[in-house]
């Protein structure tokens, strides 16, 4: 037994299992790299065999991604001025012109819209029926948060149907407003129920000394516990976030057009004559990355967020 | 851990000192801070529920305006005697057994590995964790591509290590191989959820109950199986009792990498019930699918957290 405490794993067993771990977390990336390289490959390369690793980076993909493109006819070509930008020079080489923007970024849009936007109302309404939850004796409140935990059990699929009939009837369907409230009841029981949490790790001294220095409970509530909270709902904000972006079965079924965001979208793009994975790759990229930099900024709250608060560290 | 949804309920609040307070009393400030929260999820949730279960029992269609006739438990039955049904049924239940199966194995030995504190650990589990946070129909739509015969990722890696032939097979276009695409790619995002719990669970054993073991010379074989183990299993449960309901759920990526074909053999029960509703528009009977799927699910995670309990207890 090397080292001073007998539970302290020896340099052996840390080396071996660094080196197994490691593997594990360098195959695991291996599809979120590609889809990143992917993005930067010419369409030939990108469907070479074998898979090419190493390749002349194109911004191919991210041109045919942002605008839509028609094919340079033979009665065309001789008559075209020359390309003036960059991106129309890149599809030119590819025998192309550019035609107008793509529908991508609108719906990049949708999805920060929508995800704004029920964020904000999920939190709003969470932090106050988290505060409510966590410092008042309300009847029947056990009832009330399991009820709140047990909506999200249903499946997506069997909340759409009444939903796609109540939006029909009210002119919600493929609109921003019906997307966002429906995300924000989806996030609402994840908000309270990780929010109560953090505010349950709050002292209840603090408020107490407060009340006693003569502030209601509206200012006791702003101005001590809601600064104490603050990480907490902000981590809380970014798990609620990220479900609205990542969110699909709602946003295929509740919207077509308008209103549809990223994820329904990006499967769909194709390029002229097959599927343009160099686009779709450079979609992905631009979609993913974000959620990729909150996951790491998130990480000591991760487990608590994704247990709805049933497992902290 | 500090607690389940189960214990957290229970906990008791800390004691009110309303009696002082100016303005609203506390009992009127607690129902404006939770109305609009219940008052917002008994709209989008319970309303549509009992909108569901009036469904269920109609022939109503939605894509027509004719009248809507009471036709009793007709939906039901026919569900239940339908053969597709129970095919769904059965793609779920394999997909959900092996899947939680992989998760668990790998998820707990990553975590026992990442236990052992090794320099870097930090860097490591959030780059293995990267996967789950992403939009899995993003994601999944993307597989389909590194599954392609020939030119796909996937392929090439097995016939790089294997020396089958990568064109000669395709895991999504394989009726004896798409199921197992969809566990892969299952697997391959959701194993760090699992990793993270058992983490906790490794995380929250005292070194001194070790330290015993080690004074009574239990061997470290017998100190995983009597200590660790027991230990970590509330916490393995939990992430079971997760995995199981949202893999219950399961839509979003399968949809994307497989569209629940070849055949119906990739059909989960939620693209059974997405086909029904909004392609085939036969409202009521999906209505009736929604209402048993929720039951199932609702019942086996009720039966389940009994048991989570027991093992807690002990």
């Amino acid at each position: 037994m090397s080292g001073f405490s007998v539970t302290e794993p020896s340099k052996r067993q840390k080396w071996i299992s660094g080196l197994l771990v490691i593997s594990y977390a360098l195959i695991t990336i291996m599809p979120l790299l590609w889809i990143i390289g992917t993005g930067f490959k010419s369409p030939e390369d990108a469907i070479s065999y074998p898979p090419k690793v190493i390749f002349e980076p194109s911004l191919e993909g991210y041109v045919n991604l942002f605008t839509t493109r028609t094919r340079i006819t033979a009665s065309m070509e001789g008559n075209l001025p020359p390309p003036d930008t960059w991106y129309e020079q890149i599809a030119r080489n590819s025998g192309t012109i550019i035609s107008g923007p793509s529908r991508y970024g609108q719906r990049f849009l949708n999805s920060v819209i929508i995800g704004f936007g029920s964020t904000f109302l999920a939190i709003f309404f969470g932090t106050l029926a988290a505060y409510a939850f966590s410092r008042f004796k309300i009847p029947i409140k056990d009832d009330l948060l399991f009820f709140i935990l047990s909506t999200r059990m249903m499946p997506p699929i069997a909340v759409a149907i009444p939903m796609f009939l109540m939006f029909r009837q009210l002119g919600l369907n493929d609109t921003h407003l019906g997307m966002i409230l429906l995300y924000t009841a989806v996030n609402l029981s994840l908000s309270v129920w990780l929010l109560k949490g953090f505010i349950d790790e709050i002292p209840f001294e603090y408020e107490e000394a407060a009340l006693i220095d003569g502030y209601s409970r509206f200012q006791a509530f702003y101005k001590v516990v809601l600064p104490q909270a603050a990480t907490g709902i902000a981590s809380t904000a970014i798990f609620c976030l990220i479900f609205a972006w990542n969110e699909y079965a709602f946003a295929v079924l509740l919207t077509s057009g308008d209103a549809q965001t990223a994820p329904p979208f990006i499967p769909t793009i194709i390029g002229v004559g097959g599927k343009d994975w160099p686009a779709v790759a450079a979609g992905a990229t631009i979609f993913l990355i974000p959620v990729m930099i909150f996951t790491i900024l998130l990480r000591k709250h991760l487990l608590r967020g994704i247990t709805f608060g049933a497992v902290r560290k | 851990m500090s607690s389940n949804p189960i214990d957290k309920i229970a906990r008791a609040t800390p004691p009110s000192i309303a009696k002082h307070v100016r303005g609203f009393s506390d009992r009127t400030i607690a129902w404006l801070f939770v109305g609009p929260s219940i008052v917002l999820l008994l709209a989008v949730n319970i309303f549509p529920l009992i909108w569901t279960i009036n469904l269920s029992f109609t022939n109503f269609r939605a894509n027509r305006s004719r009248d809507v006739e009471y036709i009793g438990l007709q939906n039901y039955e026919r569900i239940l005697t339908d053969s597709d049904t129970w095919q769904s049924m059965q793609a779920t239940a394999h997909f959900l057994f092996w899947t939680i199966f992989f998760q668990v194995l790998i998820g707990f030995a990553l975590a026992y590995l990442i236990n052992k504190k090794f320099k870097g650990n930090d860097l490591w589990t959030t780059i293995i964790v990267l996967p789950m946070m992403l939009s899995p129909a993003v994601v999944g739509n993307f597989w389909t591509f590194l599954y392609q015969p020939q030119i796909g990722l996937f392929n090439y890696v097995v016939e790089f290590f294997s020396g089958v032939d990568a064109s000669s097979f395709s895991m999504i276009g394989s009726v004896n191989l798409a199921p197992w695409s969809i566990v892969i790619v299952d697997t391959w995002m959701w194993t760090p959820f699992v990793m993270l719990i058992c983490l906790a669970g490794l995380r929250s054993i005292p070194d001194s109950i070790y330290e015993a073991a080690e004074c009574d010379r239990a061997s470290k074989w017998r100190q995983f199986w009597t200590l660790t183990i027991p230990m970590v299993l509330p916490f393995l449960m939990l992430a079971v009792l997760f995995r199981g309901i949202e893999n219950f759920k399961m839509f979003d990526l399968v949809v994307q990498l497989t569209g629940g074909g070849p055949g119906s053999i990739t059909t989960l029960t939620s693209i059974d019930l997405k086909r029904e509703a909004f392609e085939k528009w036969r409202t009521g009977y999906a209505s009736a699918y929604a209402v048993i799927l929720f039951v199932t699910v609702f019942g086996l995670a009720s039966i389940y957290v009994k048991a989570l309990n027991k093992v807690k207890e002990r």
